[in-house]
């Protein structure tokens, strides 16, 4: 699914080099929720950026479902966004002035989908996170419980394989955290392969797959026995 | 995206800050409103000059004699011989002596006119037919009897619609008997052609106390024929003064080709001021969405990351672009419609919308859209979308 070899990430400021990422490594296979977890500055960011397509590495190769994406230009890797991730953000980055329906259809906007298909799927990503009667309110007019669910309805609304979540508890409270922590790990049994950044080891601790990650470099890669407790909670 | 979403939330965007979009437009709405009501103006005035000048024939061929010192001068008689020596070219001739600003008075109204010295070939020459009475007549002018003919406004003013044959009216003071009434041609205004009171040139000549007489009116036989007529007065005042200073010969056609001219210069005049605030509107329209790409960098971000490419950006925001641009350019047009007729209204001048100006405009605001557009479109298509997402 997702595969990494030997992945560098290098930034030049003057003379200096900067290693953001030194040498990555690293399988993601169909199904999994893997968690990355590394302090501020670690490289996780970079790592994220460069699975989700955001940023091409500067050598070593990257496949996403068989395609070697490493050397995509802006235009190709767009597409490969567009059907093969979604993305759920810290701060949901909703577009205020859409309705929450209409920025769940986008990505199907942009994969160039009919409005009568794209409202359909959209109401279907929707009702699955428990929010179809919401579509067509504004995104400040829900609580932020409820907009990182209408954000995980988007990543969903284009039926990628791969969701990835950048700190998608980090802006919320515990306990709406814990919600939307559960109804991920719900998605994942249902199929969705999830790859989950974060600093925080409370939740990584929930999570089967932890990689750390220190000054580039995957410090450990270990499954976790302690979650296996899955299906304890249904959303 | 297809055209018609990026439409929609083009109208949206604009709509979600009124005040804002307003001010973007409002150097479009200025510079195609100030084009349409300056054209529409023009037009109108240019329409009723050449109006004014159809009604005058164009068989009409006007000689004006400035004279070069000395006594030369050309007299009726002798224009009238060669009217008479070329019956195939020339139709007829009659002098023109201007009395303007002559007080017409009856009883105790008074009016101005334009009192005019002229011949019994006037009506020939001038095409004005008289509608009742007569017209000046030969025994008029070789009698220098005190007869006149006078237009509808006259007749109007002064008689409150009652028969003027017969009466009797001071013309600066020297009594007149009216003996014919022309027809009707400009509806009787002030001013007019129907604001004209015809006396015998001979008359005129004491009036004025001027024997020369420095303008003549010729027709030529027919349309074809007024180049050859022309040729020939001016061959023969070429001989009488020796100079081409002393006199000019000139038709109405040439006069509506200056008129033409002129005003279509104006139109450029005025158009090219008008650009220049379409191209400060223009201006206005970039800057605004240099700020809203910036303000919108995190938007721009996240359609970027649900796989926007940088072709779905540009587009998004060139055609917000147009999207202002046009709808100003629509206000602009209506603005300038209502703006022309309320000018006109005022000033009491013609107005002719234009509808090749109403559509040049539309089409130059769409223009200015896209050029002022795509530059901050560009922009925000090329963001990187990492360093977009991460803005605050």
């Amino acid at each position: 699914m997702i595969e990494l070899t030997d992945i560098y990430k290098i930034y030049t400021d003057g003379d200096s080099e900067i290693h953001a990422l030194d040498g990555i490594s690293l399988r993601v296979e169909r199904g999994e929720f893997v968690a990355i977890v590394g302090a501020s500055g670690s490289g996780k960011s970079t790592c994220m950026n460069i699975v989700g397509c955001l940023d091409v590495p500067t050598s070593g190769r990257y496949c996403l479902n068989g395609t070697d994406v490493s050397t995509m230009g802006e235009y190709e890797l767009a597409h490969i966004r567009n059907k093969e991730l979604g993305f759920v953000f810290q701060q949901y980055n909703l577009i205020p002035k859409l309705t929450v329906q209409e920025n769940v259809e986008l990505p199907l906007v942009y994969r160039g989908i009919k409005p009568a298909k794209r409202q359909e799927l959209a109401m279907a990503a929707l009702e699955r996170v428990g929010l179809g009667d919401r579509s067509n309110k504004l995104p400040s007019q829900l609580s932020g419980g409820q907009q990182q669910r209408v954000s995980i309805a988007r990543a969903l609304a284009g039926q990628p394989p791969v969701i990835l979540a950048d700190e998608p508890t980090g802006a919320l409270d515990s306990h709406t955290g814990r919600e939307v922590l559960t109804f991920l790990k719900k998605l994942n049994r249902e199929g969705t392969t999830i790859v989950l950044i974060t600093h925080d080891n409370s939740i990584a601790a929930e999570l089967p797959r932890v990689v750390r990650i220190q000054d580039g470099k995957i410090l450990s890669d270990t499954p976790n026995p302690a979650a296996t407790g899955l299906g304890e909670v249904a959303g | 995206m297809d055209i018609k979403q990026a439409f929609r939330l083009a109208v949206k965007s604009l709509l979600g800050s009124k005040m804002r979009s307003f001010l973007t437009m409002l150097g479009i709405i200025i510079g195609v409103g100030s084009v349409i009501v300056l054209v529409s103006l023009v037009n109108g005035m240019s329409q009723d000059m050449v109006s004014t000048f159809e009604s005058m024939g164009t068989n009409l061929i006007s000689v004006t004699v400035m004279g070069r010192g000395g006594n030369r001068t050309v007299t009726p008689d002798e224009m009238q011989t060669l009217v008479d020596e070329n019956p195939d070219t020339i139709g007829a001739m009659s002098p023109s002596i201007s009395i303007s600003g002559a007080t017409v008075k009856y009883s105790s109204d008074n009016v101005t006119a334009s009192c005019v010295g002229v011949n019994e070939f006037y009506g020939e020459v001038n095409n004005a037919a008289v509608a009742e009475g007569r017209a000046i007549a030969y025994m008029d002018v070789e009698q220098r009897a005190r007869n006149c003919v006078i237009g509808t406004y006259l007749v109007n003013e002064l008689f409150a619609g009652a028969d003027p044959l017969g009466e009797t009216i001071r013309i600066n003071g020297e009594s007149f008997q009216v003996v014919g009434v022309l027809e009707e041609t400009q509806g009787g205004e002030e001013g007019s052609e129907d604001a004209t009171v015809l006396i015998p040139y001979t008359v005129a000549q004491r009036l004025s106390q001027t024997f020369m007489v420095s303008s003549y009116s010729f027709s030529a036989k027919n349309k074809d024929t007024v180049d050859a007529a022309m040729d020939i007065i001016d061959s023969f005042l070429l001989q009488k003064f020796s100079s081409s200073d002393a006199y000019r010969v000139f038709n109405q056609a040439d006069a509506l080709t200056q008129v033409n001219e002129l005003t279509g210069t104006m139109t450029l005049v005025l158009v090219g001021v008008a650009g220049i605030s379409l191209l400060v509107g223009g201006i206005g329209i970039m800057n605004i969405m240099l700020v809203s790409v910036t303000e919108r960098t995190r938007e721009i971000g996240v359609r970027k990351s649900l796989g926007a490419t940088p072709w779905d950006i540009l587009s998004q925001f060139v055609v917000e672009a147009i999207t202002t641009s046009s709808v100003g350019g629509i206000i602009g047009i209506l603005f300038g419609i209502a703006a022309a007729y309320l000018a006109a209204a005022l000033m009491q001048m013609s107005v002719a919308i234009s509808l090749p100006a109403i559509l040049i405009a539309f089409s130059v605001s769409a223009i200015i859209g896209v050029t002022f557009g795509f530059f901050p479109a560009r922009k925000a298509s090329k963001l990187n979308p990492i360093e977009a997402l991460r803005y605050d």
